[in-house]
């Protein structure tokens, strides 16, 4: 446990503050550390020192448990509250889950990098702890009996002798009285004794998820809002040239026609130029902009071309490029080498293409802003927020809502700031509502990439030389419109922190300017590297004459902890400490033997049928996937999935398997038709039918596996992507003898 | 001016007949339990059940629904007792939760059609309801069980248990 002695008692009023729900007789606050992920580059600096996290007890019981993380599908609304109310003790069934606002008082509320569980278990579980000790002394003053003769159990404390309870409303105020304990002195529950960690609790979410019961950003409503779409332009960085402000007008129930502010380079999370049709319903207002008659000044990037851009990167990343990270000499080892091969990989830009489209509702008033936004970075929203009304922070409200998918796009605020302008403008409540086609064509798109590999094999089939190249887009160009090449942050992401035991190694970068807002969707540089690595590793498998797994083994080595750093690259390891998280080769190497013993992977299948795998660590856990598919007629059908995930501790075994089953989908969505594609600067796709993501007849049995740990948590929502990709190209190639390197596979085949 | 009942209600609307059902349902009516994803009958977010049938209310504009019975997922059971809502209970399916609206209704205009149906059924019958988040061998194994469970007098459309209350 951590040496946190900063758990206060507090009163109603601070509960208040932070939730918008008024707190309970006995509430507790206390400080979450906080942290910028490197793929958030410019957000503000969260740390704060602050309370923010709260727990408050009623006089009826009710336990309320703030939770300051953003829930899109990956169960943290439910997480958060059973670490808590595990050490507390308290009756699930009274749990109250209440959604924390935006406000830096909570430090980083930045749902992304998979962290919520990871970053947060240990103070959770010091809250619960905290609060259990002060009911406790409560109970045995009011009793006046020996603390060491009463416990907590299911929401009441109990005195052992006697068998008499009270319940923990009836000791909320006497319990807010309390001193308040020295993290040093609080006792813990035992692993074993676990009731809510580690068991597969159900949503707090999903009944009114079944009955339709539930808000996401585009089900707010408020009295008098306006409903505004907006045509942005086609291009990043054109610009409003003449429109029809009138014929919108004509159209029934549209009520106003306003051009949004003009802004330049760096893209940040700005609005993007264009224009607003605001009406009393959604559909109108979609009517209306069909009316505006746009003309635009295109601007640079309307040069643009992904297929020529893509053209341009495999050519150059053939070539030698800089150096990050190199052992011994990769070249005169590859040329002295026995047997050589070389490959380059390509992934296509992405688009988040969360069910739900981009929402934010904002209302202006006396100089305050309140915003109401399917986001996954609320504090980020209400900084951009105050930063395009031109007040102050503090002025700005945030309310968390559902978010109907996130992956990465909801925490990019554009949406929100929009919302904000037009409410300033109008001043009434607006709610900016984007449309499929809006959130197809104006994302923050995952880099189109290329990858180059070359390995050299001696005469027993040893890997002696491997030389590794990587170009895209970076996400650092989106906040300072200049970055021509990928970041440490993001060649963190599955390149640099290559766990491989090569005595020659050379991983190199290479320039590649960027054209649209480049942003960073679920798994991240994970997804190019793991599939291009994972790719190789089969490929080299396949010249050296033994099996995948067991190249991946040899590559990998003996047990040890790799550390990049020795070998010059100064590796992220996601805002982690090293020592608490390194690279582990033991689990790596777990994860995928047992992932063979469970999938069957190795062995023999039917003609036209073969088994693809790979392994990836990324988020501080550990993946193996493997896949069986079937090549018939042209046409790829991925007939089962197999996963391994170590992420450590779990809490919620049911969600981590849920996620990564979504994983194991979202990776089968980029593998086999993920891809966006730019023509004269703007965006090809528009909606499902053409931006195609996987379907149920698509999608095939899934199989998970958890590792029981008792690691410290790590990630969970993003690891199971990174190895997919990979797992099904090399499937394909053991069906069918050819080899798939650029994605998506329906270029290559019918899915 | 349009009629129609929902959920066993009559409403009336005065808007333009062009509108889709969908719009009138989350803006007009305020039912926001249907949901948007698409707009263009690709996602099956906004799935709802026209006399019985599950149509995609993104594009059916008010004009053909008039004096019809369109149902929602409000209109399935108030407290998530339908054989359906239970199965997806007890499988835990949702994850966002935002494409299940319309999964659960058109795995109920599934069963209704097709009692107990295959794996292939589910797959084609369910193949326009897309799931971002990847709950599809949830939903599948949902559907399964409630197809299992139905054995008793469950009318799937309405939601209401013959001879029980709605
Ligand atoms: S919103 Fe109607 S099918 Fe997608
Ligand atoms: S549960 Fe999120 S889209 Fe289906």
């Amino acid at each position: 446990m951590s040496t946190n002695n900063d758990i206060k008692s507090l009163s109603r009023r601070d509960f208040l503050r932070y939730t918008s729900v008024a707190g309970g007789a006995f509430v507790l606050g206390t400080i979450l550390p906080g942290v910028s992920p490197v793929w958030a580059a410019s957000e503000t600096d969260d740390s704060s020192n602050t309370l923010n996290l709260f727990v408050s007890i009623d006089n009826n019981g009710t336990v309320n448990i703030v939770c300051h993380r953003s829930e899109m599908g990956q169960g943290v609304r439910t997480g958060i509250p059973q670490i808590v109310a595990e050490e507390l003790c308290a009756d699930w069934t009274k749990v109250n889950v209440v959604q924390g606002l935006g406000d830096e008082a909570y430090g980083s509320q930045n749902t992304d990098g998979s962290r919520s569980i990871r970053r947060f278990y240990t103070t959770m579980r010091e809250m619960g702890a905290t609060a259990r000790t002060m009911l406790e002394q409560a109970a045995a003053q009011k009793w006046n009996v020996p603390v060491s003769d009463v416990f907590a159990d299911n929401g009441m404390i109990v005195h052992k002798p006697s068998g008499k309870t009270l319940g923990f409303g009836e000791l909320a105020k006497a319990a807010s009285a309390q001193h308040v304990p020295q993290v040093k002195t609080l006792t813990f529950k035992s692993p074993k004794d676990f009731k809510l960690i580690g068991k597969p609790v159900t949503s707090v979410d999903l009944p009114n998820v079944l009955t339709g019961d539930t808000v996401f950003g585009q089900d707010v409503q408020l009295e008098d809002m306006l409903y505004a779409t907006i045509e942005r332009c086609p291009v990043v960085g054109c610009t409003v040239k003449a429109y029809d402000k009138d014929a919108p007008l004509k159209v029934a129930n549209v009520v106003e026609v306003i051009e949004m502010p003009k802004q330049h380079f760096p893209v940040l999370f700005k609005n993007l130029n264009g224009v607003a049709v605001l009406a009393n319903n959604t559909w109108s207002a979609l009517q209306g902009r069909q009316a505006l008659n746009m003309q635009w000044d295109l601007g640079e990037n309307q040069r643009h071309d992904s297929a020529a851009y893509l053209a341009d990167l495999e050519k150059r990343i053939v070539t030698k490029g800089k150096s990050i990270r190199s052992a011994g000499d990769a070249y005169t080892a590859f040329d002295s080498a026995n047997n050589t091969l070389s490959a380059t990989y390509t992934v296509p830009y992405l688009v988040h293409a969360p069910m739900e489209p981009p929402a934010a509702t904002a209302v202006f008033k006396n100089g305050q802003c309140e915003v109401w936004a399917c986001t996954q970075t609320p504090q980020s929203t209400q900084q951009n927020v105050a930063g395009a009304l031109g007040i102050d922070k503090s002025m700005v409200k945030v309310n968390v809502t559902l978010l109907g998918g996130g992956f990465g796009r909801k925490s990019k605020p554009d949406f929100s700031v929009e919302a904000a302008i037009l409410a300033q403008k109008t001043g009434k409540p607006v709610k900016v509502v984007w449309s499929r086609e809006d959130d197809i064509r104006h994302g923050y798109y995952h880099a189109i990439s290329a990858q180059h590999f070359q390995a050299g094999l001696d005469d027993s089939g040893k890997v002696t030389s491997w030389v590794q190249r990587t170009a895209f887009p970076s996400i650092s160009w989106t906040f300072t419109g200049t970055t021509d090449e990928p970041q440490t942050g993001e060649l963190s992401l599955g390149f640099g922190d290559l766990p491989f035991a090569i005595e020659n190694l050379s991983c190199e970068v290479h320039k590649a300017p960027a054209h649209v807002r480049i942003g960073w969707i679920r798994s991240v540089s994970n997804i190019q590297h793991g599939f291009a690595i994972g790719s190789f590793v089969d490929e080299v498998a396949t010249k050296a004459g033994i099996s995948t797994s067991d190249m991946w083994l040899n590559l990998i080595g003996e047990d040890r902890i790799v550390d990049p750093k020795t070998q010059g690259f100064q590796y992220e390891n996601y805002g982690e400490s090293y020592d608490n998280f390194p690279i582990e080769t033991k689990r790596l190497k777990n994860v995928l033997n047992m992932l063979l013993a469970k999938s069957g992977a190795n062995n023999s299948t039917s003609e036209n049928e073969g088994w693809g795998i790979s392994v990836h660590r990324s988020f501080v856990s550990y993946v193996a996937v493997a896949t069986k598919v079937k090549v018939e007629n042209d046409k790829v059908t991925v007939l089962e999935m197999h996963s391994v995930i170590d992420a450590g501790r779990v809490v919620n075994p049911d969600r981590v398997k849920s996620q990564q089953e979504g994983a194991m989908i979202f990776g089968l969505s980029i593998a086999l038709m993920g891809e966006i594609t730019i023509k004269e600067g703007a965006i090809e796709q528009s909606n499902y039918h053409d931006y195609t993501v996987l379907r149920m007849h698509q999608s095939p049995k899934i199989v998970t596996h958890i590792v029981e740990s008792d690691a410290a948590p790590g990630g969970v929502g993003e690891p199971g992507v990174p190895p997919v990709a990979a797992s099904v190209t090399n499937a394909i190639y053991h069906a069918s003898g050819k080899r798939i390197r650029a994605l998506p596979i329906n270029k290559h085949y019918s899915v | 001016m349009i009629r129609f009942n929902l959920n066993s209600k009559p409403v009336e609307i005065d808007v333009d007949p062009n509108m889709p059902l969908l719009w009138a349902l989350r803006d007009i009516l305020g039912m926001t339990g249907t949901k948007f994803g698409c707009g263009m009958a690709q996602c099956g977010a906004c799935t709802v059940h026209l006399d019985g049938q599950p149509i995609r209310s993104c594009v059916m504009p008010l004009s053909a629904i008039a004096d019809k019975e369109v149902s929602t997922i409000e209109g399935l059971s108030a407290s998530a007792e339908h054989p359906v809502q239970q199965a997806w209970l007890e499988h835990n399916v949702p994850q966002c939760g935002y494409c299940q609206s319309g999964q659960i209704m058109s795995a109920v205009a599934l069963l209704n059609e097709h009692p107990d149906p295959d794996d292939e059924t589910i797959d084609s019958y369910m193949q326009g309801n897309i799931c971002r988040c990847g709950t599809y061998p949830r939903i599948k194994a949902a559907i399964k069980t409630a197809a299992k469970n139905k054995q008793s007098a469950f009318d799937y459309s309405l939601g209401k248990e013959v001879g029980g209350q709605a």
